[in-house]
């Protein structure tokens, strides 16, 4: 098997997803461009280092799962599995156009790779638990990773499944919370505040951590701790931006779906092709 | 293929255990059948399920959205889930998770809501689903059943587990008439027509088939030849029996223990207004909510009875064009 990534390699693998996922918004002219660029570094990580996967057979029964129940966020996973290999990458032009595979929300009938349709908040949690559970009686080791916005934890359903995941010791599922402070209306701690989302999470009965959410060898090291927990679900809270590296989109609020234009994107591309660039280079 | 019962007595099988013993057949036969129920173990008739299959049946507590999801997790991953919930809850309280989590992911998921209408009985209006049915309806690509008897129910369990969807059955969790012979075989999506007549046909599912044989009866006494049709699929409903009935028969009764808006009454006039309209009289629900009562009182309260389906038929035969 070949060596892992390491935190300077994954960082550039991110950079390259997220030059890639301003293209394909480049194409669309506008969209949930905050939610995408905040969680890139968790997909680097995930598709490039930890998850067991085979692009070429993306049905393959025995791969680990990944639920982005924060369906919005669906440009950036696509721009990943275009990189790691599922479909050409000139496939990515589809976004949102008429009779796309690449729909704004994940839909796992119609993109490759795509393990769940998602996109009504709050109920990818109970997907994933529910693949995991599956897992379990297969007697597999496969993993069940998911991914949940910050404002997503306002839908009850969340705490449902937060629950049961303890409940039943769900220790092959891994929950990351994409905690980039804002929701649609604007700032979370403005429109409902949340409080400690790893507080409420460890009330539960999970086992938490807290990353920085832009550092992939800390997300890196943070899935591992939590691939060897017994007997609990994990959850890896991440301290993110939303808008991250995007320079129309970071410290906006809100910018949770945004147009821009020509000029505005082409800034963008160019100053995450800069970062790219220095991160090969070895910064 | 199926053989009515020469007369419509109480079954002594109730349907929840006729559910059960269907499931324990398939799980036995299919490891990738499981169960799910929310709080209601001891209510649904599975806990012999339960206990027989413990690492395969799942009480996920008072969460019913958490449920049909889990179900739809389990389904993507190639197992074969079956929900259980009182009927208010496995539509309303639910319809997003039915619809997005199962129904537009293309998933397998069977699901379960008792008590329908007025079998709710004593927990009233708040448990009482008039309107279960109209609510999924709407959902592209839905199965709705409300199956008839016990024997019909178990039979149901086992082709649910051959056939890919998601399906929602409508069933009576206590007693229920006894309407064929052990043995019976039915096909989803196609009424079996009870008895043949020739002046209306008369169509109803659930409890209201034992009604409307009843009232098949007291036209037969007036010399009135009534057809009638267990519609016990709401969707895909039958339009091609519903078209030749109209053609054969010239006007219909239908009968539900539903509201008649959106359901068994719609689908059919549905059908009936594309291929060959016919006078349609609606015995159902009149847009109401539920009540506590008991059952017999309630049939009377929303007029759910073989009375109101004689005079449906009478009503619907005059309004016949000459």
């Amino acid at each position: 098997m070949a060596a892992k990534p390491n935190a300077e390699q994954l960082h550039s693998i991110a950079e390259g997803i997220r030059l890639v996922t301003l293209q394909t918004f480049a194409g669309a002219g506008s969209g949930h461009v905050g939610g995408s660029m905040s969680i890139i570094e968790t997909l680097a990580v995930l598709y490039a280092s930890e998850m067991r996967v085979n692009p070429e057979d993306p049905d393959w029964k025995e791969r680990d799962r990944l639920v982005l129940s924060k369906g919005h966020a669906g440009p950036a996973l696509y721009a990943t599995l275009a990189l790691r290999g599922y479909f050409p990458k000139e496939m990515l032009s589809e976004l949102n156009q008429n009779g796309t595979h690449l729909p704004s929300h994940c839909d796992r009938m119609k993109t490759p790779g795509v393990d769940m349709t998602t996109g009504s908040l709050g109920q990818g949690i109970s997907a994933a638990i529910g693949m995991a559970l599956a897992a379990r009686l297969d007697g597999s080791d496969r993993m069940t990773y998911l991914i949940i916005g910050d404002g997503e934890c306002d839908e009850g359903q969340i705490w449902e499944g937060a629950m049961f995941a303890a409940h039943h010791r769900l220790d092959n599922l891994i929950c990351f919370v994409d905690n980039n402070k804002q929701q649609l209306d604007g700032f979370i701690t403005d429109v409902l505040d949340l409080g400690d989302i790893g507080a409420k999470f460890a009330a539960f009965g999970w086992h938490v951590q807290n990353v920085n959410g832009h550092d992939c060898g800390a997300i890196q090291t943070a899935v591992n701790v939590a691939k060897n927990q017994k007997g609990k679900p994990s959850v890896i809270v991440l301290d993110t931006e939303k808008g991250h590296g995007c320079t129309f989109s970071e410290g906006v609020c809100p910018n949770h779906h945004q147009s821009f234009t020509p000029m505005e994107m082409e800034e963008a591309i160019e100053n995450v092709k800069k970062r790219l660039i220095a991160a090969r280079e070895g910064r | 293929m199926f053989t009515v019962k020469d007369s419509f007595e109480t079954s002594r099988t109730l349907m929840r255990d006729a559910c059960c013993q269907g499931l324990l057949d398939a799980a036995e036969k299919n490891p990738d059948v499981v169960v799910l129920d929310a709080d209601l173990v001891n209510s649904s008739g599975l806990k012999p399920f339960f206990k027989h299959y413990p690492d395969r049946a799942f009480d996920c507590g008072v969460a019913e959205a958490n449920m049909i999801g889990i179900a739809a997790g389990l389904s993507a991953a190639g197992k074969i889930p079956f929900t259980h919930t009182f009927g208010c809850f496995a539509s309303r309280r639910v319809c997003d998770q039915i619809m997005i989590s199962c129904a537009y992911a293309h998933l397998n998921v069977k699901m379960i809501g008792s008590d329908p209408g007025v079998t709710a009985s004593k927990n009233g209006g708040t448990h009482m689903p008039f309107e279960d049915m109209a609510v999924l309806r709407a959902i592209p690509e839905i199965t709705l059943i409300e199956p008839s008897d016990p024997v019909m129910m178990r039979w149901l369990i086992g082709q649910l587990v051959e056939q890919y969807g998601v399906y929602y059955i409508r069933m009576v969790r206590k007693e229920a008439a006894s309407v064929y012979e052990e043995g019976s075989t039915f096909e989803i999506g196609k009424g079996n027509v009870l008895q043949d007549g020739s002046d209306v046909t008369l169509f109803a599912s659930g409890i209201m088939v034992e009604e409307a044989m009843k009232a098949a009866t007291l036209l037969h006494a007036e010399g009135i030849s009534a057809r009638v049709v267990d519609m016990f699929t709401w969707k895909p409903i039958d339009a091609e029996l519903v078209a030749r009935c109209a053609r054969e028969t010239g006007c219909f009764v239908t009968a539900e223990n539903h509201n008649v808006l959106g359901g068994l009454g719609s689908a059919i006039a549905e059908a009936a207004v594309q291929s060959v309209p016919v006078p349609i009289e609606m015995v159902g629900v009149k847009d109401r909510f539920g009540q506590v009562g008991s059952v017999s009182f309630l049939k009377e309260e929303y007029g759910l009875t073989a009375l109101e389906i004689f005079d449906a038929a009478k009503r619907s035969i005059a309004r016949k064009r000459g």
